[in-house]
């Protein structure tokens, strides 16, 4: 009998600045050794579904974390109330969530039972902050879940502090995992196809999955976009691909 | 969609009541995009916001709700400057 048990908290961690922000952690119980992932909360917040998730991994057997990008703005404030502060101040500056990620990644090689190896997954905004954290931190595997101004130029005058990353694609350091529903229009499946050349041309490991019949947060259990077709195929194209790049690959190099 | 686009507004000599009473609002925004709570995939977002964040009074309107309460809106506005 597989002993199949989780601890889940909440912390804090070092981030952008040394500054304390709140983070919540889930990771098995048994010995180990485990590869971490850090997931990114989407624009709605570090919420109990963000949570489910990163329990979620635990559960595949990564030490997982996933910081609060909102701490500063709206410290111990219901996640909803949080986003919607956060969005009128122009949303999360790139320069301070790479802090935070990165301080995530440390935190997460901290660990006693921590192979070191490291991966990323990001929801909406958070996609495109997992494609940032490739190019920004150190880690082996990134999964960009629908996250739209990784190419494309955000609309005039846009109020969010989000630029497009795709003069950075060359800087790209981990895999890429790109999943899309093509219904979505942020991203539209035409940033996905100029991603994807972009990605080509510049010689990066990637692999993407372009989903019909789903549209954007398809992952959302609670929500009208929820796509259980798109989802239960992305968990599974998540699972191989973290396998992979942090277990496999990682053992490989050894 | 997560458009991110949001219109902002500053209020000046305006209130809402939060969770903890009345208060003075400082700023609205309203936006198109994922609601908490209402059944749709979009809505339009009105966050009036308070001295803190948890002093916000937020509605999710359906788009066709929203086009009433526009309308309604500049009725209302219209009738003002006869009172």
């Amino acid at each position: 009998m597989r002993y199949d048990a989780i601890i889940a908290e909440t912390i804090g961690i070092r981030g952008h600045g040394d500054e304390l922000i709140e983070a919540y952690t889930a990771r098995p119980l048994d010995p180990g050794p485990h590869p971490g992932m850090i997931v990114i909360h989407h624009m709605p917040g570090y919420d109990r579904e963000s949570k489910e998730i990163t329990r979620r991994f635990a559960t595949m057997g990564y030490s997982a974390i996933c910081p609060n990008l909102y701490t500063r703005e709206a410290p111990d404030a219901e996640p909803d109330d949080a986003a919607a502060t956060a969005r009128a101040q122009g949303g999360v500056p790139d320069e301070r969530f790479a802090g935070d990620a990165a301080g995530a990644a440390r935190w997460l090689r901290s660990l006693a039972n921590a192979t070191g190896a490291v991966g990323v997954i990001g929801y909406c905004s958070g996609g495109r902050q997992a494609v940032l954290t490739g190019i920004e931190v150190d880690v082996q595997a990134a999964v960009d879940c629908y996250g739209a101004f990784v190419v494309g130029t955000p609309p005039e005058g846009f109020p969010l502090q989000v630029a497009p990353l795709a003069d950075r694609i060359p800087e790209l350091g981990a895999p890429l995992l790109g999943l899309f529903g093509n219904d979505d229009s942020y991203p539209s499946p035409e940033q996905v196809d100029e991603l994807e050349k972009l990605l080509q041309e510049h010689g990066k490991t990637y692999e993407f999955h372009r989903y019909d019949g789903a549209g954007h947060a398809f992952f959302s259990v609670d929500r009208p976009a929820y796509r259980p077709e798109a989802a239960v195929d992305g968990w599974q194209r998540v699972e191989a691909f973290l396998a992979r790049h942090l277990v496999t690959d990682v053992v490989g190099s050894n | 969609m997560c458009t991110y686009s949001t219109e902002k507004v500053a209020l000046e000599r305006s209130s809402g009541k939060t969770r903890e009473g009345w208060q003075s609002m400082r700023e609205a925004t309203v936006y198109y995009d994922h609601p908490v709570h209402a059944p749709d995939a979009h809505t339009v977002n009105i966050d009036f916001l308070g001295r803190e964040p948890g002093s916000r009074v937020a509605v999710e309107l359906s788009l066709d709700s929203a086009r009433e309460l526009l309308k309604a809106l500049e009725v209302t506005v219209e009738r003002a400057q006869f009172h």
